[in-house]
C-alpha cells in the first residue's frame, strides 16, 4: 500500500511536465568580458518543423516547446548559426557569434556521448568522440572502459595486453573493423587494438550479436566498427600530450589540410613509451612492459559533391617495440639464456587503402562503393626460451551496390568480395605455412514499412579454400509498437578459422607444452570454427520526474557448432582439439540510462554470462569468465561559458563477480575484483582542455598474478591466471590543443 | 469538372508518351504541419504504385517526389496524398479525409497552425 502514492506521483509526472509547453531563452551577442548584450530580432526554431520565433528588444525569446523537439537553431544576419541540442524545456541562454570572428566553432550544448539507436533494425551502439574522451588513455583497447556493453581485461600477466570481450566471448569472435574493413583480424589480432591510437577515433560503432552480410562471414558475437578521423571534418592542428605516473607517455599530432577544392589530406602522428620499470608487487618481474611505438597515418579525401564522388586513400606504418619480463632481463646479455626470463615482441606493420563511394546524384538511392585494402604485419617475439614469429600478408576487396525495389520502403545491397590471406608462422621450432582465399557475394534486403516495422534479410556465398563453400544467412529485425520503444531480434551465422597461436599468446608466457589433438583439419589439424546467433533486445526510453531516461533488456545466445576448444584444464599443456558436444556462451544485460538533472548523466549495468564448453575432461564453464558483472558510470559538466570554457567530470565503477581458474592448485574462483577511474577535464577555451584522472583509485590488486614467479624456467610458471588489476592506482594528465 | 477533365488528359499524355523517364523527379506543394503530417505524407506518396522516393520539407511544404513516369502519373499521387487527409495544390482533401488525421494535425485550423509556429 506504501507504494501505491508513489506510483500515483510516478503516472502523474508526466502530466505535469507535458503542461509544461514553453521553451524561454535569452539570446545574446557574444562579447570578450561576458556581459549579457541581449540580441533582438534574431530567429529561433526547432529544425525539422515549422515552430520558429524572434527574439524581442532584450534578446529574450519563447518558443513552444515538445518532448520529440531536440535541436534549437538560432540564426542572425552577420552571426554564425548555431544548433542547440536541448533536451528540457529548462530556460536556455546563447551568446551567438559575429561571423566577423575567424574561430569556426559551432557551440553544442549537451550531444549524449552513447547512445542506442531507435531506428536501425541491428542492436547498434553508437560511442561519439565525447564518450571516447572519458577514457583519456590512450588507444582503441582502453575506449571501452565507459560501455557496458564491451569487457575489458587483461590477457596475461606480462605483456600489458588488454583483451575485449562481447557476449563472454573473446574477441576474434567479434569481427572488428575501421571503417568498416576488418582490420583487427589474424596476426593483429593480440595486439592490435593497442595499434590504434585513440585521437584517431572519430566515433565507434557497436552491434551485439549477428552483423550485416556485407562485412563477411567472420563475426559471430558482434561488430565494432571504428570510424577514423577526416581530413575534412577534423581539427587543422590537434596537439594532445599524456603522461602518466606509471612511466607512459604519448604524443599524438594530427595536421589537416585542404590541398585543393576537391582534395583534402590529413597528418597523424602518434608516438608513445614507457621506458621506466616498476615492479610494486615485487616478483622480480615488470609490472607493465616496457614499450616503444611509432605510429604514423596519412590520409587522402576527395569529395565532388556535384558529381557525388567520396574518395579515402590511406597509409600507415606502425613500428611496436616492448620488452616483457624479469626486471634484470637485458636483452642483449640474457636473450635465449636462462640468466633471466624475459622476451621481446617487435611489430612492424604496413597498411594501405582505398575507397571509392559513389551517390547518384539524380537517384539519392542509388549508391555504390569500392573498399580495397592490404596489409602486411610482421611479428618478431621471444618468450623466454620460446620463440614465436609471424608474418601475415592479407587483401581484402569489396565491391558494393545499393538501390531499391519499386519504391523506398524496399532496399537492397548486394556485391562482390575477395579475401587473400598468408601466414608464416614459427612457433618455438615448427613452421605453419597457410594461405587462405574467398570470393563471395551477398544480398541484403531491408524492408521498412515507415513506421514500426524494419527487416533485414542477408545472404551471402563464399568459396574458400580452406573453410569449403558455404552460406551465411542474418535476419534482423526492428518494431515499435508504441513511442520510445524498440523491440530487436537477430538470428545468424559466422564461420572462422582460429588462428590458435596469435590468439592466445599468452601460452607462450608459460611453461605448458602446446597439445594439437586433431591432425585431420586443414588449419594446423584442426577444423573451421562454425557459430549461430541469437538475440532479443528490448529498448524502452521514458520519462522519470521530467527528466529523459532509458532502459534496455539484452538476451543473447551463441551455440557452436564447431569450436577449437582451448584447454587449460590439464596441468603443465594447453590443449587444442575441435569441439565433441555442447558450447555455448549465454549473456543477459540490463542497462539503465537516467539523465538526473541538466548535464548530469548516469548509466548503469548488470551482466549475467553463462558460458559452458564441453572439455575432453567435462563440461565447465569457461576460465576467467565472471558470472556476475555490475556497472556504474556518472558523467556531469558545468554549463558552458561564452567561450566554451567549462569542467566535465567522470567516474566509471566495475564490479565483477568471483572467476573460475582452470587447474589453480590453489585456489578454484577468483575473489570479487571492484575497480574505480575517474577523470577531471577541465576545458578552457574551444582551443585549450586539460585532463587529469586515475585509474584504479582505490588500489585494488591482484596478490601473486605470476605463478612460480621464483622459477621462470621451471615447470609451474604461468602468467594466465589474471583475473583483477595488477598494477595499483595510477594517475596521470594531459592537454589537447586544437585550431 | 475541370480536374476530371485534367486527368484524363494526363491519363492520355502517360499513354501517347514514349521514352519516358524511369526515374522522373517533381515537387508538390502539400499543406501539413509537423512531423507526424510528414510520415502519413510520405507513406501515401510511396505506397502509390510507381513512386520510388519521397521527401516532404514541414517547412516549404515542397513534397519531392521520384517516380516511374510508365507506372504513376502526378495526378494518382495527389489522389493518393488527399485520401489521407492532406491538401495538395492540385486536389483538395475530403472533409472526412481530413477530419481523420491526428487532431494535432488538423492543418486548417488557424489555431493548430498557430501552435506550430
Amino acid at each position: 500500500m506504501k507504494r501505491l502514492p508513489i506510483l500515483l506521483l510516478l503516472l502523474l509526472f508526466p502530466l505535469v511536465s507535458s503542461a509544461q509547453t514553453v521553451l524561454n531563452g535569452l539570446i545574446m551577442e557574444e562579447n570578450p568580458d561576458g556581459k549579457d548584450m541581449g540580441l533582438s530580432g534574431a530567429n529561433v526554431f526547432w529544425l525539422d518543423t515549422s515552430i520558429g520565433t524572434v527574439t524581442d528588444l532584450d534578446g529574450a525569446f519563447s518558443i513552444p516547446y515538445k518532448e520529440e523537439y531536440s535541436k534549437l537553431v538560432i540564426s542572425y544576419v552577420g552571426y554564425k548559426t548555431d544548433t542547440l541540442t536541448v533536451s528540457t524545456n529548462k530556460p536556455v541562454k546563447h551568446w551567438l557569434k559575429s561571423n566577423a570572428s575567424l574561430d569556426e566553432v559551432v557551440l553544442k550544448s549537451r550531444r549524449k556521448a552513447s547512445s542506442r539507436s531507435f531506428i536501425e533494425a541491428q542492436n547498434v551502439i553508437n560511442v561519439s568522440s565525447a564518450e571516447l574522451l572519458k577514457a583519456a588513455c590512450c588507444n582503441l583497447s582502453e575506449s571501452f572502459e565507459t560501455n557496458p556493453s564491451i569487457d575489458v581485461n587483461f590477457a596475461d600477466a606480462i605483456t600489458g595486453t588488454r583483451q575485449i570481450k562481447m557476449l563472454g566471448l573473446t574477441s576474434p569472435y567479434t569481427l572488428i573493423t575501421t571503417e568498416n574493413v576488418p582490420s583487427i583480424r589474424g596476426a593483429a589480432q593480440a595486439y592490435g587494438l593497442s595499434f590504434i591510437p585513440g585521437t584517431w577515433v572519430e566515433s565507434i560503432q557497436i552491434t551485439k550479436g549477428a552483423g550485416s552480410v556485407v562485412n563477411g562471414f567472420e563475426s559471430i558475437a558482434g561488430q565494432i566498427n571504428a570510424e577514423l578521423q577526416k581530413p575534412t571534418t577534423d581539427d587543422r592542428i590537434f596537439v594532445n600530450a599524456y603522461g602518466a605516473a606509471n612511466g607512459r607517455f604519448e604524443l599524438n599530432t594530427h595536421l589537416n589540410t585542404n590541398v585543393t577544392e576537391k582534395w583534402s589530406t590529413g597528418l597523424y602522428l602518434h608516438g608513445n613509451m614507457r621506458d621506466e620499470k616498476f615492479d610494486d608487487n615485487n616478483d622480480s618481474f615488470l609490472d607493465m612492459p616496457l614499450a616503444r611505438q611509432i605510429n604514423v597515418m596519412n590520409r587522402w579525401q576527395y569529395t565532388n559533391g556535384e558529381k557525388g564522388f567520396v574518395s579515402f586513400l590511406n597509409f600507415r606504418y606502425l613500428n611496436d617495440e616492448k620488452q616483457i619480463g624479469q626486471i634484470n632481463f637485458d636483452p642483449d646479455t640474457d636473450k635465449g639464456t636462462t640468466n633471466a626470463w624475459g622476451g621481446e615482441i617487435d611489430t612492424q606493420r604496413i597498411d594501405i587503402s582505398a575507397k571509392l563511394g559513389y551517390v547518384n546524384p539524380e537517384v539519392p538511392y542509388e549508391s555504390m562503393g569500392l573498399q580495397l585494402a592490404y596489409s602486411n604485419h610482421d611479428q618478431e617475439s621471444y618468450f623466454g626460451l620460446r620463440e614465436y614469429n609471424i608474418v601475415h600478408n592479407s587483401f581484402y576487396g569489396n565491391g558494393l551496390f545499393n538501390s531499391i525495389i519499386g519504391d523506398s520502403r524496399h532496399k537492397f545491397k548486394t556485391g562482390l568480395s575477395a579475401t587473400y590471406d598468408d601466414y608464416k608462422e614459427l612457433v618455438e621450432d615448427t613452421n605453419y605455412d597457410r594461405t587462405e582465399n574467398s570470393v563471395g557475394g551477398f544480398f541484403e534486403y531491408s524492408y521498412d514499412n515507415l513506421s514500426d516495422l524494419t527487416v533485414t534479410a542477408g545472404l551471402r556465398l563464399d568459396v574458400h579454400n580452406l573453410l569449403g563453400t558455404f552460406v551465411t544467412p542474418r535476419i534482423h529485425a526492428l518494431y515499435k509498437p508504441w513511442d520510445k520503444s524498440a523491440f530487436r531480434a537477430s538470428i545468424g551465422r559466422g564461420k572462422r578459422s582460429a588462428n590458435i597461436f596469435t590468439e592466445n599468446q599468452g601460452l607462450f608466457s608459460t611453461s605448458r607444452n602446446i597439445v594439437i589433438l586433431n591432425t585431420g583439419g586443414e588449419i594446423y589439424g584442426l577444423e573451421p570454427e562454425i557459430a549461430w546467433n541469437y538475440g532479443v533486445s528490448y529498448l524502452q526510453g521514458f520519462d522519470l520526474f521530467g527528466r529523459r531516461a532509458d532502459v534496455t533488456l539484452d538476451f543473447y545466445r551463441t551455440d557452436f557448432q564447431n569450436q577449437v576448444v582451448v584447454d587449460w584444464e590439464q596441468t603443465n599443456e594447453v590443449r587444442f582439439y575441435n569441439l565433441k558436444g555442447d558450447s555455448f556462451a549465454n549473456s543477459f544485460q540490463i542497462e539503465f540510462n537516467y539523465n538526473v538533472f541538466e548535464r548530469f548523466d548516469i548509466r548503469t549495468a548488470y551482466k549475467f554470462y553463462d558460458v559452458e564448453t564441453q572439455y575432453a575432461s567435462e563440461k565447465l564453464e569457461k576460465p576467467l569468465t565472471p558470472k556476475h558483472r555490475i556497472f556504474g558510470n556518472v558523467s556531469y559538466e558545468t554549463s558552458l561559458k561564452t567561450n566554451g570554457a567549462h569542467w566535465k567530470f567522470d567516474a566509471t565503477y566495475n564490479w565483477l563477480g568471483e572467476q573460475r581458474f582452470s587447474n589453480n592448485s590453489i585456489r578454484d574462483y577468483s575473489p570479487t575484483v571492484a575497480t574505480v577511474n575517474a577523470q577531471v577535464t577541465k576545458v578552457f577555451s574551444s582551443k585549450f582542455e586539460l585532463y587529469l584522472g586515475g585509474e584504479n583509485i582505490t588500489n585494488v590488486k591482484q596478490d601473486n598474478p605470476i605463478v612460480s614467479s621464483d622459477n621462470p624456467f621451471g615447470p609451474n610458471f604461468d602468467t594466465s591466471f589474471v583475473y583483477g588489476p595488477i598494477f595499483g592506482s595510477s594517475y596521470y594528465a594531459g592537454l589537447r590543443f586544437k585550431i | 469538372m475541370k480536374k476530371a477533365i485534367a486527368i484524363i488528359v494526363l491519363m492520355f499524355v502517360g499513354t501517347v508518351m514514349v521514352g519516358q523517364n524511369k526515374n522522373a523527379k517533381a515537387t508538390l506543394d502539400v499543406d501539413g504541419v509537423c512531423m507526424m503530417c510528414k510520415e502519413r505524407i510520405e507513406k501515401a506518396a510511396i505506397k502509390t504504385k510507381g513512386v520510388k522516393s519521397a521527401v516532404w520539407n514541414v517547412e516549404t511544404h515542397e513534397l519531392s517526389i521520384i517516380y516511374d513516369e510508365r507506372k504513376a502519373d502526378l495526378a494518382a499521387i495527389n489522389q493518393s496524398i488527399a485520401d489521407v487527409g492532406h491538401d495538395t495544390k492540385e486536389i483538395k482533401a475530403t472533409d472526412e479525409a481530413y477530419n481523420s488525421v491526428h487532431p494535432c494535425c488538423l492543418y486548417r485550423d488557424e489555431d493548430v497552425q498557430k501552435d506550430h509556429n
